[in-house]
């Protein structure tokens, strides 16, 4: 008896206990002037989004640009405050920390920019850059400063570390740059990395080398990663999970390779037959994309916000009821009135 | 010389004055396209791919150090017209440019319909209605709705903005367009429908492109040839068939063996090591340090070997 009680509660309690971070009914909105101070309307950003991401545990967000995913992740950051809703790191809720929790909040987590050029500042040299986050994390040693520095450069493969301490970012290459911008989200140990489209700007030889860097030290460190991407044929080579995302809300949650194979939302499907493969045979053919562009995050449209562009749309469902997370398979949610 | 092509592309040279020497950005290169047809030209960021563009369309910047080579234009070597014969029977008229991040380069403070119809005026000296009326036609093939001449850039989104790009370029009927990375900043959607737009128009109006990109499976859009560019130098071109079933250089095939695709259980990989510098480019191969397949003749610059209709810049075909 006494072990069926612990083998019924073991894995809920641990499932609990290993989430890092909550995301629970997020809306970040925000408020479009008039005159500078009359109101007119909101920006729905992110409207209702919710997720677990545990431990170690590597997620991708897709969506296409305007669809709130960097609403999202500046809200996790802390950047952004949400109307509603909350973020939960550790049980702790974000925006209840206070300084201090903050402080350590951003120890915590790592932020990976999109253009490591634009992210690096071009006055300081590679070791003034990571020396700085460790000044403000509170190491006072310089020595241990300096250990760490060697320490992290060595990880993302930026070696002979010599060489490179005393260069400024436009001596160095793009890829080069990009490691620069990962080992600073690396020092401080954290236990989260937001990575927004890490290798967009880099060349197609780079990227997969800076992939493979991100899913090492994932590895390696057990980080729970969120990748934030437009490109879905990236996607499978870093996360377990993924997450569509449109018209600031997630449509469709699933792992990796299901979704890649058997997508539910139409719009998913769409992104998939968008996406090109180097193919002779693509130049002869048209693809089948949905019409129209995302609607305005100002006015969303009633209903599921892709029924305009829908070409399975429910007559009389689709244009004015919200559709829910259905669940027609284990752990592959889609909000898709198809699914009921 | 080469009548029956549209463009052929001889030893082409463009480069670059700086403090610190010549950068060899486009160093001797040799293009062939016929009519109706889309070249690609394939390459990673500094290769010299969009000063290829420019070195075709003779827009020059204030620093070009050696110009020299022959463009064929339908027969025409442009490159012996004067400044202004060049500006009046070949830029806008003969080929046009969709330059890169050509959404953001539309003014501001006029309507894209006058925009687009500017060019017509001056090169094919029509009246204003005329050119409006050609701006309109060029909207429809373009798929941008006609309403949208009287509108301002910023009223448009970035996939339509980039269409009425399409629509300046077209709207002087030129034989060729260049494309200059006309997608790389765009939501894949609006990427794939601005494809099914270049596919269209090249099949109704029989146009010729020449596309300049780094993206790999995109480029498979439009291609009917591919040229790969490396360090200044094309180092394969072949029929898009061939290439994206087995291309032939070591370079094209770490490219494409680095592109991630969407299902198959291969991992995609990565080139070690860094393009040369154009500033002093070895007397090698200049793809031999990175090259897996390395021995002692690419010591020397190899030359353009043919192979079955393909030609591939390198000593393994010799």
């Amino acid at each position: 008896m006494a072990v069926e009680v612990v083998e019924t509660i073991q894995p809920s309690a641990a499932a609990t206990e290993n989430v890092l971070l909550s995301v629970q009914n997020l809306r970040v909105w925000f408020e479009l002037r008039r005159f500078g101070f009359g109101h007119a309307g909101y920006v729905h950003a992110v409207d209702g989004v919710s997720f677990d991401l545990h431990e170690g545990e590597a997620i991708a967000i897709v969506g296409e640009s305007g669809c709130g995913k960097s609403s999202l992740m500046k809200t996790i950051l802390g950047l952004y405050r949400p109307r509603e809703g909350r973020v939960l790191f550790r049980g702790q809720n974000l925006h209840e920390m206070g300084r201090a929790g903050l402080r350590w909040y951003r120890s915590q987590v790592g932020y990976v920019q999109q253009d490591p050029f634009g992210a690096l500042p071009p006055f300081m040299s590679v070791r003034r850059i990571l020396e700085e986050p460790l000044i403000i994390g509170g190491v006072q040693s310089k020595t241990e400063r300096i250990e760490r520095i060697y320490k992290v450069m060595e990880e993302v493969k930026l070696h002979p570390v010599e060489d490179y301490l005393d260069k400024f970012p436009h001596m160095l290459s793009g890829g080069q740059q990009q490691r620069v911008v990962i080992a600073r989200a690396m020092l401080l140990e954290p236990k989260l990395i937001v990575a927004d489209e890490p290798v967009s700007m880099l060349d197609a030889s780079v990227r997969v080398e800076i992939l493979r860097l991100l899913r090492a030290l994932q590895e390696t460190h057990r980080l729970a990663v969120i990748y934030i991407t437009h490109d879905l044929s990236t996607v499978r080579y870093f996360s377990e999970r993924i997450f569509v995302m449109y018209a600031g809300q997630l449509i469709e949650k699933s792992p990796v390779e299901r979704l890649l194979n058997n997508p539910y939302h139409p719009y998913t499907m769409a992104l998939l037959t968008g996406t090109s493969e180097p193919d002779a045979r693509n130049a002869t053919t048209f693809k089948d994309v949905p019409p129209g562009e995302p609607p305005s995050l100002v006015h969303p449209p009633r209903g599921c916000r892709f029924h305009p562009r829908c070409a399975r749309i429910i007559q009389g469902l689709c244009e004015t009821e919200v559709p829910p997370e259905f669940e027609p398979e284990a752990r592959h949610q889609v909000a898709c009135w198809l699914y009921r | 010389m080469p009548v029956d092509k549209l463009l052929h592309i001889e030893d082409l040279v463009l480069y670059f004055r700086t403090t610190q020497g010549a950068v060899q950005a486009v160093d001797g290169v040799s293009l062939d396209l016929d009519y109706h047809r889309a070249v690609v030209v394939l390459g990673e960021s500094g290769c010299g791919k969009s000063s290829l563009a420019k070195a075709i369309l003779r827009l020059l910047p204030r620093n070009a150090g050696e110009y020299h080579g022959h463009v064929y234009l339908e027969g025409v070597d442009v490159m012996a017209l004067s400044e202004e014969e060049f500006r009046q029977n070949v830029r806008w008229v003969g080929m046009s440019l969709v330059p890169q991040a050509a959404m953001n380069s539309l003014n501001p403070v006029l309507r894209v319909g006058d925009q687009v119809s500017e060019p017509a005026i001056l090169h094919l000296g029509v009246s204003k209605e005329e050119a409006l009326e050609l701006a309109r036609k060029m909207f429809q093939h373009v798929g941008v709705p006609v309403d949208f001449l009287s509108r301002y850039a910023f009223e448009l989104s970035g996939g339509m903005r980039q269409r009425v790009a399409i629509a300046m370029a077209l709207v002087t009927s030129p034989k060729l367009i260049i494309l200059d990375e006309p997608t790389s900043a765009l939501d894949v959607l609006t990427q794939a429908n601005i494809f099914n737009v270049l596919k269209r128009i090249k099949q109704e109006l029989g146009i010729s492109f020449i596309l300049i990109t780094h993206d790999i499976a995109t480029s498979s859009e439009l291609a009917d040839s591919v040229a790969v560019m490396y360090a200044g130098q094309i180092v394969e071109v072949s029929e898009a068939a061939d290439f994206f079933a087995e291309p032939l250089h070591p370079y094209a095939q770490k490219l494409m063996a680095s592109v991630p695709r969407l299902r198959g259980t291969r991992e995609p990989e990565f080139i070690t090591g860094q393009p040369p510098s154009l500033l002093a480019p070895p007397p090698s191969c200049r793809f031999a340090p990175r090259c897996p397949f390395r021995f002692e003749k690419c010591e020397q610059d190899p030359p353009t070997f043919e192979r079955k209709g393909r030609k591939v810049k390198c000593w393994l075909y010799s």
